[in-house]
């Protein structure tokens, strides 16, 4: 442990964590845009600069660690201007259009442009322009919104064990692309959207979330319905309709990560494939029921059948896809109402 | 699993058998890649060069269905170099000396010729696993989608505790649930020989128990598994199904003879979200509730069971399921089902099985937990067996190997696996137009050797025939695959492959061989 002064205050810290850690955990924000607490630190994007007495140049808290007697100013005149310039320094090569667009899940870019009241870049110059790259299912790639925080990089190499993208280029060619700098597709990359969900900025879009006005969200926390891993994330919904998918700021099985399936899956909820209404079957045809009729159906059949074949002539199909209290409830049925233990589901294949 | 997701990026081996991790559990195969990364070793056998396998110390590229000589190989050189765990074994395990005796009818130079596997990758291997203290061993449905799956998973078993492998943080046997909810559906006993919490149905103790908790007379008889059921329906015995989130036609092996079955019934009722090819076949079907309409839990692979909450309403605000099965009940008179939330089903759960009793949906409103949890302040159980195995003494068994059931011949001259893909789910993952957009069509893959004898490049479309049925499909010309050998998924209907494999199964779980069918090939275009 050593002791530090934090914006005036004194206190007895870790010597092992940041300084960006230690603010955020005595309730200082720091803004940052390439930090990401999952991943190894970049300190790229030098808005988490801090001002330490008696240093001439400010220091990225994110990579800085606390020194005994360390005074520290989150907040100081020269650190507001610093960030200021920062950022304006990343509008003059941005499109005009930064706030056309508000983007779900992650919007830090716009929010910081916001807070520090920097509209436009005052640095006029070349801008990088490049070509939109929306080729593949899933997500928009509009590079010439990229600031280069390596978050999508990073999270590619470290959370999804991908390395499908990295930096590509130098100085000011630098940009993120793949092998040979091909469009994204099923041939170089997973589509998993790991990339997207921590892009500060309107580079990485979901398609599915593009439109959608990140205040109407409501979120619901859930368990994927695919594979056994069992991850959890929050379904996006508005108007009583799920929208998407954005990842938990932590899930005990999987973190920030999700697969292609968790991520992009919910159009099928809103298919108009879905069934709307029980259906009998007569003369061959499906014709539509209310509830009513469809369960005096099902329960007269059921009465005679057992009547006449006798309880172990039922049989039931439960599913591993369905919840416990579904299943549980469904083998009760059989066991306590039938009376047999005619019940399996899939559970084997 | 015995062992917990969050362990295996610690271990120094991952033993990784029939499992095809990246693709059909991709969140676990970060976990496994990212083990990789930080310097634990890969042990990989499979029949494809699976993305794991090219990040394998070890691969070991077996011929399909020859996984008990494989594993009675690797225990024949663990003995014959002295590398068991004798302290585990003596303290901890039982018929030790029937499997050594039976072993060593296995030596490297008979199970290399069986498996294709070098006598030195076989050596390596073993070497390697038994040497290793934090060593997991990873199965899923390569292990058991074979007529001797239940052997295989025994003769895992077997590997582990020889070696001392299982009951420790980051040593055990896991298998990988492919549904979401498969250890959740067996732990509420939606199996024919169990009441809740794997409590045999046929046990005079047991019925008594249930007896008392649900206040009624039960059948003690143990019910009928899937294709008990078909050939029940075929001979006249089963007259009544009710179907609640499967699609069988679609999905169980050999499609005709299903179809056939669930066509003769007197009574058939479906329970989906979509009017699947089964649910086509039925008297009546009812609507079903998606996950992200209903409340409930899922209990994962490592045995969490976690929340799922109703996010939205259904369609036309369909009823949910829980409710449509209680309202049948009720319309029959049946007692004990006046519930009136998932989260009352949920409290009877807790009382029916031992496992559960420290698990509400208040303790797990964040974070889930892990089975037993058989008290509130239980924090639930990482990982099983530790110092003792569930049932006492572990017990080795001597595993035979039986070749699959269906061989190549001269007719049917090519292997044929099946399994997932990264992109879909089964078979309903295509209703999602972004899934459906990024992988649309079946593309079998296909060895470059066998695609230039059938004359088959990248724009071809294949036909493949087994004794049972046939399809078309496009090709994916890849390496991935041996000679001689071909790969296809179950995704899609207009290819679809069940109608082809074998519904050859397990004696004991009842498990059809969907890894291997003898089929053959010709180019249809």
């Amino acid at each position: 442990m050593v002791s530090i002064t934090l914006n005036g205050q004194k206190m007895e810290v870790s010597a092992d964590k940041t300084l960006l850690e230690i603010a955020r955990e005595n309730g200082i924000d720091i803004p940052t845009l390439c930090y990401n607490k999952k991943l190894k630190t970049f300190a790229g994007c030098r808005m988490c600069i801090v001002e330490i007495t008696g240093r001439k140049t400010l220091a990225s808290s994110c990579s800085t660690r606390p020194l005994e007697g360390m005074i520290v100013q989150t907040n100081s005149d020269k650190v507001l201007k610093s960030r200021k310039e920062i950022l304006d320094l990343l509008i003059s090569n941005h499109p005009e259009d930064l706030f056309s667009q508000v983007k779900v899940g992650n919007n830090k870019f716009q929010e910081y442009a916001k807070e520090y009241e920097v509209s436009k870049g005052s640095y006029d110059g070349e801008k990088n322009n490049y070509e939109i790259d929306d080729v593949n299912a899933v997500y928009i790639r509009d590079l010439s919104k990229c600031i280069l925080c390596g978050q999508c990089v990073n999270s590619c190499d470290q959370i999804q064990i991908s390395h499908t993208i990295d930096f590509l280029g130098k100085g000011f060619n630098t940009k993120v692309g793949t092998a040979f700098d091909l469009p994204i597709s099923i041939d170089n990359c997973r589509l998993c959207g790991q990339c997207v969900s921590v892009c500060p900025t309107g580079a990485l879009i979901h398609k599915q979330l593009a439109n959608v006005e990140p205040s109407t969200i409501k979120k619901v926390r859930t368990t994927c319905p695919f594979c056994g891993t069992g991850c959890n994330f929050d379904l996006n919904v508005v108007d009583g309709k799920v929208v998407g998918v954005t990842p938990l700021e932590e899930a005990t099985v999987n973190s920030t990560a999700l697969c292609v399936k968790g991520r992009y899956h919910t159009d099928m909820l809103n298919s108009d494939r879905r069934l709307t209404t029980p259906l009998i079957k007569k003369d061959g045809v499906f014709v539509e029921a209310t509830y009513d009729e469809a369960f005096d159906y099902i329960s007269k059949k059921v009465s005679e059948i057992k009547e006449k074949y006798g309880p172990e002539s039922l049989a039931g199909l439960s599913s591993a896809r369905c919840v416990n209290e579904d299943n549980y409830i469904f083998q009760k049925l059989f066991r306590v109402g039938f009376g047999n233990n005619n019940i399996d589901h899939c559970a084997r294949t | 699993m015995t062992n917990s997701i969050g362990e295996i990026e610690d271990n120094d081996v991952l033993f990784i058998i029939g499992s095809n991790a990246t693709e059909a559990h991709p969140i676990i195969g970060n976990k496994m890649k990212k083990a990789a990364q930080k310097g634990s070793k890969l042990i990989v056998i499979d029949p494809r060069k699976t993305e794991l396998a090219t990040l394998a110390k070890y691969h070991l590229s077996i011929k399909s269905g020859t996984d008990a000589a494989l594993i009675n190989g690797l225990m024949h050189i663990i003995i014959r170099e002295n590398w068991q765990d004798e302290d585990y074994i003596e303290e901890r395990c039982t018929g030790f000396e029937s499997l050594k005796a039976n072993v060593a009818n296995y030596p490297p130079e008979l199970v290399e010729e069986i498996t294709g596997i070098s006598q030195d990758m076989l050596y390596k291997a073993a070497k390697l696993y038994a040497k290793t203290k934090k060593a997991g061993i990873f199965y899923t449905l390569g292990i058991t989608e074979h007529t001797t799956g239940t052997d295989n998973v025994m003769n895992l078993a077997n590997l582990g505790m020889l070696t001392g492998h299982i009951g420790f943080e980051n040593a055990g046997i896991n298998p990988l649930r492919g549904q979401n909810n498969v250890q959740g559906a067996c732990d509420m006993a939606a199996l024919p020989n169990y009441f809740p919490g794997y409590k045999q149905c046929d046990n005079k103790e047991n019925i008594e128990v249930f007896e008392k908790f649900w206040g009624v007379k039960l059948n003690g008889k143990i019910g009928l598994r899937i294709p008990e059921m078909l050939d029940g329906i075929i001979d006249g015995d089963v007259k009544g199904m009710y179907v609640m989130g499967e699609d069988p036609v679609l999905t169980d092996p050999d499609a005709n003879h299903v179809r056939k079955a669930m066509s003769s019934l007197e009574l058939l009722v479906v329970q989906n979200i979509f009017l699947t090819e089964t649910a086509k076949l039925a008297d009546v079907v009812l609507p079903a509730t998606a996950y992200a309409e209903k409340d409930g839990t899922f209990t994962n692979t490592e045995r969490r069971v976690q929340r799922v909450r109703k996010a939205v309403n259904g369609p036309n605000d369909v009823m949910e399921d829980w409710k449509i099965v209680a309202s049948i009940a009720k319309k029959l008179g049946y007692k004990g089902f006046d519930y009136n939330s998932a989260e009352e089903i949920f409290e009877e759960i807790r009382k029916a099985i031992p496992s559960y009793a420290g698990i509400t949906y208040n303790r797990i409103d964040k974070d889930g937990l892990q089975w037993g949890c058989p008290t509130l302040d239980s924090p639930g159980s990482k990982y099983l067996h530790s110092g003792e195995f569930t049932r006492g003494k572990g017990l080795m068994l001597p595993i035979e190997y039986l070749p699959p059931a269906e061989l190549v011949d001269a007719d049917f001259p090519v292997l044929m696996n099946t399994g997932r893909m990264l992109y879909h789910y089964n078979v309903s993952t295509r209703i999602s137009d972004t899934l459906e957009a990024i992988a649309p069509v079946e593309r079998v893959e296909i060895h470059p050797d066998d695609a230039k004898s059938y004359d088959l490049n990248k724009d071809s479309i294949v036909r493949v025939t087994s004794r049972r049925g046939t399809m078309t499909a496009n090709v994916r010309i890849t390496k991935r695959v041996q000679p001689g050998t071909i790969f296809s998924t179950f995704h899609f209907h207009e290819s679809p492959v069940n109608e082809l494999t074998n519904s050859a199964y397990d004696p004991v779980t009842k498990t059809a061989e969907y890894k291997v069918t003898a089929v053959k090939l010709a180019k249809e275009a």
